[in-house]
């Protein structure tokens, strides 16, 4: 393919979760629609954990179940707090998970990307990998008009063109639209796919069909960091991983990779993945800015949706559920746009917006706005202290060694207040209720 | 800190991905310089592909094969003009099996 003479109703710039829930909800209302994506097939740029929030992909894709590469539907959640040799945790399982439609499933985002793209192409949409978008095209009052890409040939134009760029968000940036991403709202994740056979990671985790379980932890295997680990077992592998904020590698000269490598020989984690065949390693940056890092949405011609416009709820890890549905809703507002036959002026597009606002994206991102700087400022504390009080305060529970009772409970509370003083203890649950709230 | 069996492990982790370069075109240049800064410095150890490495003048090179077009370097080093990073020619770059 050398030019694209038509004019599209709207041009989708990335196949990640959100570009692809914008490009199938306004293909599959008719719009014309072209999609570019500059990996060789939609997915191979893309890495996630990655568990997938069913009720949202329902929503843009009722009969997903039919023919998505879905790997386990989880019905047991671990919540790890670490220390050099233990893990406590809460767990919780539950039966209810086994139901007709289950609420969540963990993926493999390669596959489960040229899934969707399918799906795309086949609600009508024009979708053309290998092409890298160089440059937004602008009118001479500085309207988004088209893009230019990398292939020969000249600019392609569209009423509307939809940023689904993904968490650099490079043309964005450039383009002055946004600003450039600070190192303390943006995690760096770097992950492993170890494979084992099917009934190896049953019996382990205690499995059975289809079921699956996650662990996600956090504490010393941060190395004062803020950060998260997790492991997300799949049909025949288990996602391993840990991420933490940009500004705390950099400050600390740490290596991610030394990171993974030390939570790889954890003596909770080695266990659930010896044996293992990694078939491949793979890095990627999250949003970690919140509600206050949201940048502007829209513009003339233009809206920005997924992890370009930082929508990432850290708290809860949701991030692609996040992304998809800021895609449908940005696609439902071009075509409302397009229905009255109006132009895709900033005034006009800012209905993209007003629906983001009213929905659970932007509720839930407000909810704990307070959050990402509390944990970054504090990242000692939550990440390295505090974890190893409580497993020293678990150990002290569990240990039978004669000493009585009562002096274990004044020593675990000399513990924490000789750790963090009275005082300390105090305001840090007073600001982490504050930011929760 | 990483100790120094590190380098070893991330090519090993490396040799597991598929990566079509586009030989003779970096998609990433460090501008010259005499001394790194502490971000331009820290990329030795914090680029999760060990690009970044200091030559025997104490100056930070880039060999960009490896990369997995994360973007950790464009944060920190971009704003200051010390690196040029752009995303590889469409098709080129890592291709991710699983992500």
């Amino acid at each position: 393919m050398q030019m694209i003479k038509e004019e599209f109703d709207a041009i989708v710039i990335g196949a990640g979760m959100s570009g692809n829930a914008a490009a199938y909800t306004m293909a599959s209302d008719g719009l014309k629609v072209l999609q570019l994506e500059r990996g060789e097939y939609p997915g191979s740029k893309n890495v996630q954990g990655a568990i997938m929030y069913a009720n949202m992909l329902e929503k843009i894709v009722p009969d997903f179940r039919d023919d998505a590469p879905l790997e386990r539907h989880l019905v047991e959640q671990r919540l790890w707090v670490m220390d050099e040799t233990s893990h406590t945790g809460i767990h919780y399982r539950s039966d209810d998970f086994n139901e007709v439609k289950p609420n969540r499933y963990t993926i493999i985002r390669a596959q489960f990307d040229k899934w969707f793209s399918r799906r795309v192409r086949g609600a009508g949409a024009t979708v053309l990998c290998e092409t890298t978008v160089t440059e937004l095209v602008r009118d001479a009052k500085g309207k988004v008009i088209g893009v230019r890409t990398d292939r020969a040939g000249g600019a392609i134009y569209a009423d509307v063109v939809v940023l689904a760029e993904g968490v650099c968000g490079l043309l964005g940036t450039r383009g002055g639209l946004r600003k450039m991403l600070k190192p303390e709202a943006v995690a760096l994740a770097v992950k492993e796919m170890h494979f084992l056979p099917e009934e190896v990671i049953e019996q382990r985790f205690g499995v059975k069909g289809s079921e699956g379980c996650v662990i996600e932890a956090v504490g010393t295997i941060s190395n004062g960091m803020a950060g998260l680990g997790f492991l997300y077992t799949n049909k025949e592998s288990i996602s391993l991983g840990i991420g933490c904020l940009v500004s705390d590698f950099a400050a600390k000269m740490e290596s991610p990779y030394a990171l993974l490598d030390a939570l790889k020989n954890h003596p909770s984690i080695r266990p659930l993945i010896a044996g293992s065949e990694v078939k491949e390693y793979a890095a990627h940056l999250i949003p970690e800015g919140g509600y206050k890092a949201i940048p502007q949405l829209f513009g003339d011609g233009w809206v920005v949706v997924g992890d370009a416009a930082q929508l990432n709820n850290a708290v809860h890890r949701e991030g692609s559920n996040l992304a998809m549905t800021s895609g449908r809703i940005a696609a439902e507002a071009i075509i409302q746009v397009k229905r009255r036959n109006d132009p895709m002026t900033k005034r006009n597009l800012a209905l993209y917006k007003t629906m983001l606002d009213k929905s659970f994206v932007v509720k839930d991102l407000r909810k704990y706005k307070d959050m990402p700087a509390l944990l970054h400022t504090n990242a000692r504390n939550f990440f390295t202290t505090y974890p190893r009080l409580m497993s020293q305060a678990a150990q002290n529970f569990m240990r039978v060694d004669g000493t009585p009772k009562i002096e274990k409970e004044k020593a675990t509370t000399a513990a924490f207040i000789k750790a963090r003083s009275r005082l300390g203890l105090v305001s840090d649950a007073i600001r982490l209720a504050l930011a929760w709230r | 800190m990483t100790n120094p069996g590190t380098k070893l492990r991330v090519e090993d982790k490396l040799y597991q991905n598929r990566y079509l370069v586009d030989s003779g075109r970096p998609h990433i240049k460090v501008r010259p310089h005499k001394q790194p800064s502490a971000n331009l410095l820290a990329l030795t150890r914090v680029c999760p592909a060990k690009c970044y490495e200091l030559n025997d003048k104490g100056q930070v090179e880039i060999t960009a094969d490896g990369c997995m077009e994360c973007g950790t370097c464009r944060i920190l080093c971009e704003t200051s003009g010390e690196i040029e990073w752009n995303y590889p020619r469409g098709g080129f770059g890592v291709l991710f099996k699983f992500g």
